[in-house]
């Protein structure tokens, strides 16, 4: 991805970031007028990538060694630090809440992720057909994702509502008892997960349409030719050919489970910090949350952080496994074909 | 990034770049010297000194909607301007506070504190952080009721801030719906049903049971009772000196124990006081329940949420133990500019004339004895109470409250207790025990570092 940065023939000389004056025309023009050259032939691409470094080791870099930092302390909001060395992690790993929170990240990411990347492919495969009105629909995909999470949390956390929630009310003209939606385990966390699946289909739909209008056309002739089927040939061409998409989406999906936060917090109402009244719903980032700022435990609030940040870092580990391990076989059957 | 090109020369395309990381790095450098600190108005401008009070919730004083107090102590001192700086919600308020009382900046020149917090305004950590009110002219802490001061004074003896309104506690029930399960409906008699003892009320609450309207429940949430039997015993969450002892606490079982009984006996509409989702302020507009708990302040949100369609059908009884739920304090912090102007302010605002002016226009009842004793709050007959004498049964209910000692940790276990514990039985059926031990590891868990 990244661009060569070879001025031709010294003409960025003019563009020395050191603005020196120029060397007088009489001088030897090897001297330090050359050096002046190679001075900008090797430090001008370092000036043009400063500003994003710089930016990130003050937002970036800075608060996740601090926030590391603060994990290894007993420290108050406006209190003094007290050293405490690993203390909150092993708290952390003999902390019932903990292992509640993580259990529950996984298990909304799942039902959340799952049904989400299975939509959005059938979605995208239908809209790579020619439909009328598909810059209507693929635009309509789309909307869920520009609302904002509160606003979408609060309308659903409405539809759900126990007592007077349009989804019961559905429910008990076919017969249904209403179910507890904000009490039970279950019942919670798939409304949550129905959140995130609305909120994020359409975002990953788009982005395997434009995988998909990759793929080349004539692929799909061969294939209506031989007389396969619309879900042949989805089954036998675009998956295969978007792969390295899917792993994409499967991966930033995940993250953004693991991170889960807004919509159980809103959905919770006043019972969102602690993620209900057992706890059936509250995820990692809420009780890094409530550690901050009810409790006021910073210092393992920091530690729920970096668990969290640990986690990301093994899931990004293991995509890149698995992209690797599905690139060599790409390649072996280059070779055998 | 791939630079896409176009037909710009190369040359040209140097150029341009350097020109642009260069900008971009002093923009950079400039970025982060913005100036820190908010530098409002110093005082000094015109000879106006402008005080700024810090407050959460309604207390009554601004000039829009409560008592219009800043524009009366502006005509009696001219040279002093008032500013309020108002948050809705209490806990976020108090977090935002503590932080700028750690750093000494940004702070208002008087901020206000719930009871919930007041004793960790107490406490060593911050006690040192506000001025000693105590001393200030015109104080007269032996106005306030004893217990009041009591709350607000640091264990070295200084008054760290003033009462401006307590919650004596009345219960309020519908009568039309005590009339159809066949209660009474006198204020008077259904106070003798229960007076005394918790355990009545829930007897009153079988009986109702028994003969309930349809869809209605007798009391809103067993959570709230909970509080409401707390706010009643001498012995709560925290001992004499200050530290968590609810796990053998007197009072805290005799409130859990009741609790769990309304809940487990189908005596509560399984509510959530003050949930976010409206669904308890919608019960109240569908009469979904016959009794709430009923501290002073809780008038007004009945008013507002059962509306206009129901109208004179509530009223107030005693409550079956004379309790206090809430009320709040004002303080001066050290770190204000001007020290002095704000605590005669905040002596003015919690002065009986001006709690009395409150109470009439917001309903918050006095802290002080005189502002109790006043015409306008003997008075007091708020327009949706039609005949309920309001003002007279919550002063006669502050004059039987028992003060109980406070701890810094008070609202978060009562949280725990609630949300967590009693909550979890009555809308998820948890076995008792099961809820006591979860709330035992929360309070582990979450309150000791």
């Amino acid at each position: 991805m990244a661009t060569s940065l070879q001025p031709d023939k010294g003409a960025s000389v003019t563009a020395a970031p050191s603005g020196a004056p120029r060397a007088p025309k009489h001088r030897d023009p090897s001297g330090w007028r050359s050096r002046l050259y190679r001075i900008d032939l090797k430090a001008t691409p370092y000036v043009y990538v400063a500003p994003f470094f710089l930016v990130f080791a003050a937002f970036g870099l800075f608060p996740l060694i601090y926030t590391g930092w603060l994990s290894l302390q007993k420290v108050e909001l406006g209190g003094e630090a007290e050293w405490r060395g690993l203390d909150n992690y092993t708290r952390l790993v003999e902390s019932d809440f903990f292992w509640n929170a993580l259990a529950n990240t996984f298990t909304i990411g799942v039902i959340s992720t799952v049904p989400q990347l299975l939509m959005a492919l059938g979605l995208a495969h239908l809209l790579n057909y020619r439909i009328r009105g598909r810059g209507f629909y693929r635009v309509a995909i789309l909307a869920p994702y520009a609302t904002s999470i509160a606003a979408a949390a609060l309308v659903f956390a409405q539809l759900f509502n126990t007592d007077y929630g349009m989804i019961n009310q559905l429910l008990g003209y076919v017969g249904i008892d209403p179910v507890h939606w904000e009490t039970e385990k279950w019942p919670a966390q798939i409304a949550i997960s129905t959140i995130v699946t609305w909120r994020w289909t359409g975002y990953n739909a788009l982005i395997y349409l434009a995988a998909m209008q990759a793929v080349p056309n004539d692929l799909y002739e061969a294939a209506a030719l031989d007389g396969a089927s619309r879900f042949r040939q989805f089954i036998s061409i675009t998956i295969p050919s978007i792969r390295p998409t899917i792993l994409f989406t499967i991966v930033v999906s995940t993250i953004g489970a693991t991170q889960l936060f807004g919509e159980p917090l809103i959905f919770g109402g006043s019972l969102g910090i602690g993620g209900g009244s057992g706890n059936q719903y509250q995820t990692l980032s809420l009780l890094m949350y409530e550690k901050g700022w009810v409790t006021g435990a910073l210092g393992q609030a920091s530690a729920i952080a970096w668990v969290m940040l640990l986690l990301l870092l093994a899931i990004g580990l293991i995509q890149r496994l698995l992209s690797r391990s599905s690139e060599k076989k790409k390649k072996n059957g280059a070779a055998r074909s | 990034m791939r630079i896409t090109s176009g037909d710009v020369p190369r040359r040209r395309r140097a150029v341009t770049l350097t020109t642009a990381g260069l900008l971009s790095l002093g923009l950079l450098v400039t970025g982060c010297g913005g100036s820190g600190g908010e530098e409002g108005d110093d005082g000094s401008g015109g000879g106006t000194i402008t005080l700024r009070v810090g407050t959460f919730g309604s207390f009554g004083f601004d000039n829009k909607t409560g008592a219009k107090l800043y524009a009366e102590y502006e005509k009696l001192n001219p040279g002093i301007k008032i500013e309020e700086t108002n948050v809705a919600d209490g806990q976020k308020y108090w977090d935002a506070m503590k932080l700028r009382l750690s750093q000494g900046s940004g702070l208002a020149d008087i901020q206000a504190i719930e009871v919930g917090y007041i004793a960790e305004a107490t406490g060593e950590a911050m006690a040192g952080k506000f001025v000693d009110l105590g001393k200030t002219e015109g104080v007269d802490t032996s106005k306030f009721l004893d217990w009041k001061v009591k709350q607000a004074t640091a264990p070295s003896g200084a008054t760290i801030a003033l009462g401006t309104d307590i919650g004596p506690m009345g219960i309020c029930y519908r009568k039309d719906l005590f009339q159809k399960a066949g209660l009474p409906t006198d204020r008077e008699e259904v106070g003798k049903l229960w007076a005394g003892d918790w355990a009545k009320f829930l007897e009153q609450g079988e009986k109702y049971k028994a003969k309930a309207p349809a869809g209605t429940a007798f009391h809103d949430s067993a959570s709230g009772l909970f509080n409401a039997v707390v706010s009643s015993q001498p012995d709560q969450y925290s001992g004499e000196d200050g530290k968590l002892r609810w796990e053998s606490s007197l009072g805290v079982m005799k409130a859990w124990d009741t609790a769990v009984k309304a809940a487990q006996d189908g005596l509560t509409a399984k509510l959530r006081q003050f949930d976010e989702k409206g669904t308890w302020n919608a019960a109240f507009k569908n009469s979904k329940f016959a009794t709430v708990a009923c501290p002073s302040w809780m008038t007004g949100i009945i008013k507002d949420q059962a509306g206009p369609a129901n109208k004179g059908k509530w009223d107030i009884a005693q409550a079956p133990v004379p309790a206090n739920w809430g009320g709040s304090f004002l303080a001066v912090p050290k770190a204000g500019k001007h020290t002095a102007e704000a605590a005669k302010l905040a002596a003015w605002l919690t002065a009986p004339e001006q709690q009395a002016k409150v109470f009439a226009v917001n309903g918050n009842i006095p802290s002080t004895t005189e502002g109790l004793k006043s015409e306008a709050v003997q008075n007091a007959q708020p327009e949706y109470f039609p005949g309920v004498p309001v003002g007279k049964i919550y002063s006669e209910a502050a004059q039987q409250i028992k003060p109980a000692p406070i701890g810094r940790w008070d609202g978060q276990v009562k949280t725990f207790l609630t949300d967590n514990g009693i909550l979890d039985i009555e809308t998820r059926g948890t076995s008792p025990e099961k809820a006591w031990n979860n709330v035992k590891k929360l309070v582990d868990d979450k309150i000791d570092q």
